[in-house]
């Protein structure tokens, strides 16, 4: 789910037509944009404060034979919502589910990693390190 | 499944959020194919079925029903009720697994709700509302067996030129009774929304019921 919730409507799109075609689904509820508040404890264990508040993307859907997906994703993206829905219910059939792990999943995974890790690297290459400027004085 | 995080997750996400874990019953049933034109045709409805007290309306936009609610109880509950607004439902699990996720609705008991929908309730139980804000009376979704244009009811009242006859089968026993006892402590009260099939007629606190 943290995967399809980082990839924007057109990776997921893109990723869902190498599969045999979905059966027709409905929208059940949303998709629909609202705020969550976002919580927090100071240190990880002090006491919860309301940190602010962030705008979520929810969607549920149903398939022909009744299987529901549920999605909530950042962000306004109705369509990411809503296929993000689409793949949840579809991971549910087990005889789907690897074909989708495979097909959908995995690629996403593996290109947001390696975003990831570009821009780890970027942001490496611009680090100072504050110990041998003090052993050069 | 409850033991299984995963599987709760999957069922109800909200039910999980609130750590509530008798909401974890779940509805397949969808609201209104298209939530915000259905919603504002329903609320069209309601308001002009209050404003001409005992003219029956057709609902045409109906979600997919759950058992235990009518068609347009299920339509009025979609377009007044949000997380806002007290509810106090008695129409069975699947009804009430089905207004949690569509609308969300705080339940309380029937002494404390702005809305109720539930058949064992007298019309004295409800909150009427206070002197200064008799806005706040409750308004009652009444589930009848039947509703027609036609020689019944006797109402009278504001919005009502002379008479007008509706005829209601299936309404509680002692109902035109408990009416005139309600209607003796205006401006505080409680309105009705009459509801069966696809079709609805209002009973604002204003008017005056007599059988025949």
């Amino acid at each position: 789910m943290s995967v399809l919730a980082r990839a924007s409507a057109d990776e997921i799109a893109l990723r869902l037509e190498a599969l045999p075609p979905a059966p027709p689904h409905r929208r059940l509820r949303g998709p629909e944009t609202g705020l969550v508040m976002v919580r927090g404890r100071a240190g990880g264990d002090g006491a919860s404060f309301n940190m602010g508040e962030m705008t979520v993307t929810r969607c549920t859907v149903r398939l022909d034979d009744g299987t529901l997906g549920h999605a909530y994703v950042a962000g306004r993206d109705a369509r990411q919502a809503e296929l993000a829905a689409l793949v949840d219910a579809l991971m549910q059939d087990a005889a789907r589910q690897n074909a989708v792990t495979q097909v959908v999943i995995d690629p996403l995974h593996a290109a947001q990693a390696a975003r990831r890790a570009t821009e780890a690297r970027r942001a490496a290459a611009t680090r100072v390190e504050f110990f041998t400027m003090t052993q050069m004085r | 499944m409850r033991d299984d995080p995963d599987a709760l997750m999957r069922n109800d996400p909200d039910a999980l959020m609130r750590n509530d874990p008798d909401a974890l019953m779940q509805t397949a049933l969808a609201g209104f194919a298209d939530p915000v034109l259905d919603a504002q045709a329903a609320f069209r409805a309601v308001l002009e079925a209050l404003s001409r007290p005992g003219r029956v309306q057709h609902l045409s936009a109906l979600p997919e029903v759950p058992p235990g609610l009518s068609p347009a109880a299920a339509c009025v509950l979609l377009s007044l009720v949000d997380a806002d607004t007290k509810l106090a439902l008695a129409a069975g699990d699947a009804a009430e697994a089905w207004v949690r996720f569509h609308c969300g609705a705080p339940f309380t008991p029937v002494t404390a709700a702005r809305f109720v929908l539930d058949a064992s309730a007298q019309l004295g139980d409800l909150d009427a509302g206070t002197e200064e804000e008799p806005e706040l009376g409750a308004t009652l979704i009444l589930e009848v067996a039947a509703l027609s244009e036609g020689p019944g009811w006797r109402l009278t009242g504001p919005g009502i030129r002379e008479v007008h006859h509706l005829h209601v089968e299936g309404a509680p026993a002692g109902f035109v009774a408990a009416w005139q006892e309600s209607r003796t402590r205006f401006p505080r009260g409680v309105d009705v929304i009459l509801c069966a099939g696809d079709r609805i007629a209002a009973l604002p606190r204003t008017v005056a019921i007599e059988e025949g």
